[in-house]
């Protein structure tokens, strides 16, 4: 009765309801990744690091391949000792995530002798198989690009006909629509195949630091490690280039504030010969570098810079300035290098004894050699292909809609990828038989239930975990990649209990104390509210959101380790960033005054 | 006048020449030839002690007392401290050693201007429980003449005859012939902040980070427990500050009209402002890497800002002792294949 003395905990998963009236969307995910009541007896967190807004039907693909590829890799590839996979649900749009712990010593010590054998070469290997690694990813994205468009001829071309193809083009739909599908499942296969034992040889480091040093921060740990010049770095790298080119050939005067990219292009083709030198610039700097997507890859409207050139183009004017300024432009890479030789060495003398020391050497040699895999595999496979995956999925959009089954082409995103196959299947029917396709008729109430299904989810909160809390959580997956521990699990539960501080606390991601006015961007479609001078608070902070760092003054996430992109960018820019706060977005208003603390992990609310 | 004899100028004494200057008056010697800036000064060392008390012997027993003492009498020790304090407070030094004492005092000033000194106790004892509650009973500050001076330092050899001192000399069983104490005579700072520094954590051990704690005014209103420090915490190689308390610091100490120190309410203005700005912070940290590089090892080290100079002196430095004695084993091993440190991320140890 008295709810003050009952411990604090999660509800169980049977206890969360389907928010009324979105009982059908939710009812259109596949039944595998529906709650059940056995589920209960198990210990659930918001996967609110990848999937941080409600997904919608057809998004829900990038949890299904992406854990099926973890889970390979933890359970059945390098068969991690004490952990398994991580099992995925879905309820009002949350994708919702729980380990498989190994527990019993017997098995722990055989996987533990299979791990050796495995992962061992990988790490002595690391170098070679890297290389190979992106060879193969290389051919997977020029697999992808080759795929052709989908179209449906009236009638099948003539030259098809006289050579006996003896294949008619609705079934090239299938062809390339399973293919886009499995280059997809196949993609999270390779993002997988180095990633776990990469963050496994940084956090021993990272462990072995917090040890001797039990106060270093944790940006520090990571400025040891980090990559100097890691491909992540390379598209704000090329905005830089592409503004000194503004300068150079005096056009940077055309990147107007508020100016539409249209206009901005217009302008720039209108000045002639030296517009027409930028854009040739530009050309070379989009492929592969704009490829980079405005998120983490895991949402269809994250577009890439290549699909929409207003975040790059906004931030060609801030650039501009610095190089008419005078102001050193480029990423310092001697002395960025230098630094981090330096700050080895003195941390390495402050340890107590030559043993201590000859550790320290092989631990931070280790985590050296993964380091790049773990910065740079990112822009291989959440930008670069995951573009190429949506765009794909977006002309089979644009096909279903020239044949009346969407409104328009974004439409198609509201399909599971098994609904999909069937819309397709309907057309390649119908253009076959001569018959109109069922869909026009089936599929347009649906969406448009879906959509508001997922702008309601989005108006309600979901809690931040589900199901019995663990004792320990010592899942090297879940603290590597989500960086929880039964610490953060207590910082939720105390977070709901409306404490009245003024203070927001989470991890220190990137040093520095600034005040400011905080602007609050769920979503990537509001990060042109962010005026000069603001901070920052999101739910995900993102790197990629690389253009507005030079905007603000300091970011605030509510989800994120030091070793976030967010954190590595944040640290670059040198502003100070606080993440995995877990509750900065409701705790903050839009339009508050509010001091960040980048080197203790402290907001402060001031007014 | 003949060549010093019981007196040591600091730029003449290193760490060597502790049996003879004490734990403080080697060190500061020492800081000194490394190149720190410490408040000038000499040591009495502990040869004007030893004739000092030889020429007690001479009239009746001082060590002898001392011996004869057994452990468990509190009212039989207590009588004897109060007798031997009451004989070394009242009997003259020697002409000589006078000379030597003025003529130094003299030399720390501007002619016709007496300085203002600091007169603190330097024991020689390895033992670093007995040096710390002796140094911080006998510190003089502020002593403007040499009369006042000469007596203060005739205070800093009685102390070694206090109860807490016998007492404990008596349950080691330290000889009284192996006993011998130094004096510090140093130019007083006129602080404007004064304050301690450690370079490691005292409360994780952690030798990443120094810890500062300052107050407004002399040093003792904090070493004393009169005034809550700021206290902040500098990434000894990252020079990033880490936490920053800043106290309501009430009070301050001041050089007192009447001579010594006198405590003096802070104006309303600086109770709540640090005491130390961010760079002062960063040159504190840039001398307590370079003192604890010269010494090899954690150090515990006192410090002021010269009102008017504005210059950070160095009081004194002492090896850190709690978690030196704590940290002797290794952390970590190095292991035949490397690989294997990662099990402890893998393999779910904790």
């Amino acid at each position: 009765m008295n709810a003050q003395l009952k411990p604090r905990e999660f509800p169980l998963p049977s206890s969360v309801k389907v928010i009324s009236g979105t009982e059908k969307a939710q009812a259109a995910y596949p039944y595998h990744i529906q709650f059940s009541k056995t589920d209960d007896q198990k210990f659930w967190f918001y996967n609110s690091m990848h999937f941080p807004e409600p997904m919608s039907a057809f998004d829900m693909v990038t949890a299904e391949a992406a854990y099926c590829a973890l889970g390979a890799a933890n359970t059945r590839v390098h068969c991690l000792p004490t952990t398994l996979g991580i099992d995925h649900r879905i309820i009002n749009g949350r994708v919702y995530i729980g380990g498989n712990a190994v527990t019993d010593p017997e098995e722990i010590a055989r996987r533990t002798g299979e791990f050796q054998k495995r992962a061992f070469y990988y790490y002595q290997n690391w170098e070679s198989l890297y290389a190979q690694w992106k060879q193969k990813m290389l051919k997977l994205i020029e697999e992808a690009k080759v795929l052709p468009d989908p179209v449906l001829p009236e009638f099948e071309p003539l030259e098809h006909v006289h050579a006996g193809r003896g294949i008619a083009s609705n079934h090239d739909l299938l062809v390339t629509y399973q293919k886009t599908l499995e280059g997809y499942f196949r993609m999270w296969h390779h993002h997988f195949e180095f990633l776990l034992l990469g963050y496994g040889a940084y956090l021993t480091f990272f462990g072995f630091c917090k040890k001797a040093f039990p106060e270093i921060t944790d940006q520090t740990i990571a400025r040891m490690v980090a990559g100097i010049d890691a491909e992540i770095f390379r598209p704000d790298d090329e905005l830089r280039r592409l503004a000194r080119c503004a300068v150079e050939h005096n056009v940077d005067a055309h990147f107007r504030e508020g100016a539409s990219v249209d206009d901005i292009m217009r302008s720039l083709r209108a000045s002639g010969e030296p517009g027409r030198r930028w854009l040739e610039e530009l050309a070379v700097s989009r492929e592969p570098w704009f490829n980079i997507n405005v998120g983490d890859g895991f949402y269809h409207y994250h577009r890439s810079w290549n699909d929409d050139l207003s975040m790059p183009f906004a931030a060609i004017p801030g650039y501009a300035r610095s190089v008419r300024a005078g102001e050193p432009m480029d990423r310092q890479v001697e002395k960025l290098r230098e630094e981090r030789g330096r700050l080895i060495a003195d941390y390495r003398e402050l340890l107590e004894n030559d043993e201590e020391r000859a550790a320290y050497d092989q631990m931070i040699a280790l985590a050296h050699r993964v380091f790049p895999y773990v910065e740079g595999h990112k822009f291989y496979c959440e930008h670069w292909y995951t573009n190429l995956f949506f765009n794909k999925i977006r002309s089979f959009g644009g096909l279903l809609a020239a044949h009346g089954f969407f409104a328009s082409a974004e439409d198609v995103f509201q399909l599971t990828h098994y609904e999909l196959e069937a819309a397709i299947i309907d057309l390649m029917n119908a253009w076959s038989t001569g018959s109109p396709p069922r869909g026009p008729a089936y599929w347009p109430p649906l969406v448009a239930e879906r959509r508001a299904a997922i702008k309601e989810w989005g108006r309600h909160e979901t809690p931040p975990a589900l199901g019995p809390i663990p004792d320990v959580i010592d899942d090297p997956a879940i603290v590597m990649l989500w960086g929880i521990t039964r610490e953060s699990l207590d910082n939720w539960l105390s977070a709901g209990a409306g404490t009245d501080s003024n203070e927001v606390r989470g991890f220190a991601a990137s040093s520095g104390v600034v005040e400011g006015i905080a602007r609050i961007v769920m979503s990537v479609e509001e990060i042109s509210r962010l005026q000069q001078g603001d901070i920052l608070v999101c739910h995900v902070t993102n790197p990629t959101w690389t253009p507005i760092f030079q905007k603000i003054r300091a970011a605030v996430s509510d989800i994120g380790g030091s070793m976030s992109h967010a954190a590595i960018v944040a640290r670059e820019y040198g502003l100070p960033a606080v993440v995995g706060t877990g509750n900065a977005t409701s705790k903050i208003k839009d339009g508050q005054r509010i001091r960040v603390d980048g080197g203790r992990g402290i907001v402060t609310l001031l007014h | 006048m003949p060549a010093a004899q019981y007196i040591g100028w600091f730029r003449d004494i290193g760490l060597n020449d502790r049996p003879k200057v004490g734990g403080k008056g080697a060190s500061l010697g020492e800081l000194h030839r490394a190149g720190i800036k410490v408040p000038p000064g000499f040591v009495v060392r502990t040869e004007a002690f030893e004739d000092f008390i030889d020429a007690l012997e001479r009239r009746a027993p001082v060590r002898a007392r001392v011996e004869g003492l057994a452990t468990e009498s509190i009212e039989g020790m207590g009588a004897v401290s109060r007798e031997l304090r009451a004989r070394i407070e009242e009997a003259p030094l020697a002409p000589d050693l006078q000379l030597e004492i003025r003529d130094a005092y003299a030399r720390l000033g501007e002619p016709q201007i007496p300085p203002a000194v600091a007169v603190r106790s330097s024991a020689t004892t390895e033992d670093a429980a007995d040096a710390s509650f002796a140094g911080l009973q006998d510190t003089y500050l502020w002593v403007t003449e040499a009369d006042s001076l000469i007596a203060k330092i005739r205070s800093c050899w009685a102390s070694l005859y206090s109860l807490e001192s016998l007492s404990y000399r008596r349950r080691q069983g330290i000889a009284e012939s192996a006993v011998a104490m130094a004096v510090v005579v140093q130019t007083m700072v006129d602080a404007r902040t004064a304050g301690v520094m450690f370079t490691r954590s005292p409360l994780s051990g952690d030798r990443s980070v120094i810890t500062i704690e300052g107050a407004w005014g002399l040093g003792s209103a904090l070493v004393s427990g009169e005034v809550t420090p700021d206290r902040w915490v500098v990434g000894k190689i990252t020079g990033e500050i880490s936490v920053r308390n800043i106290s309501d610091k009430a009070i301050r100490h001041a050089q007192s009209p009447a001579g010594g120190v006198e405590e003096v309410a802070v104006e309303d203005s600086l109770r709540r402002e640090p005491c130390l700005s961010d760079e002062e912070l960063q040159s504190l940290r840039a001398i307590g890497r370079q003192i604890e590089r010269h010494y090899g090892r954690p150090q515990d080290i006192e410090w002021a800002i010269d009102r008017h100079a504005q210059e950070i002196m160095l009081l004194q430095s002492r090896p850190e002792t709690v978690w030196s004695n704590k940290d002797q084993a290794a952390s970590v091993a190095k292991v035949s294949d490397p690989l294997l440190h990662v099990m402890k991320v893998f393999g779910g140890q904790r």
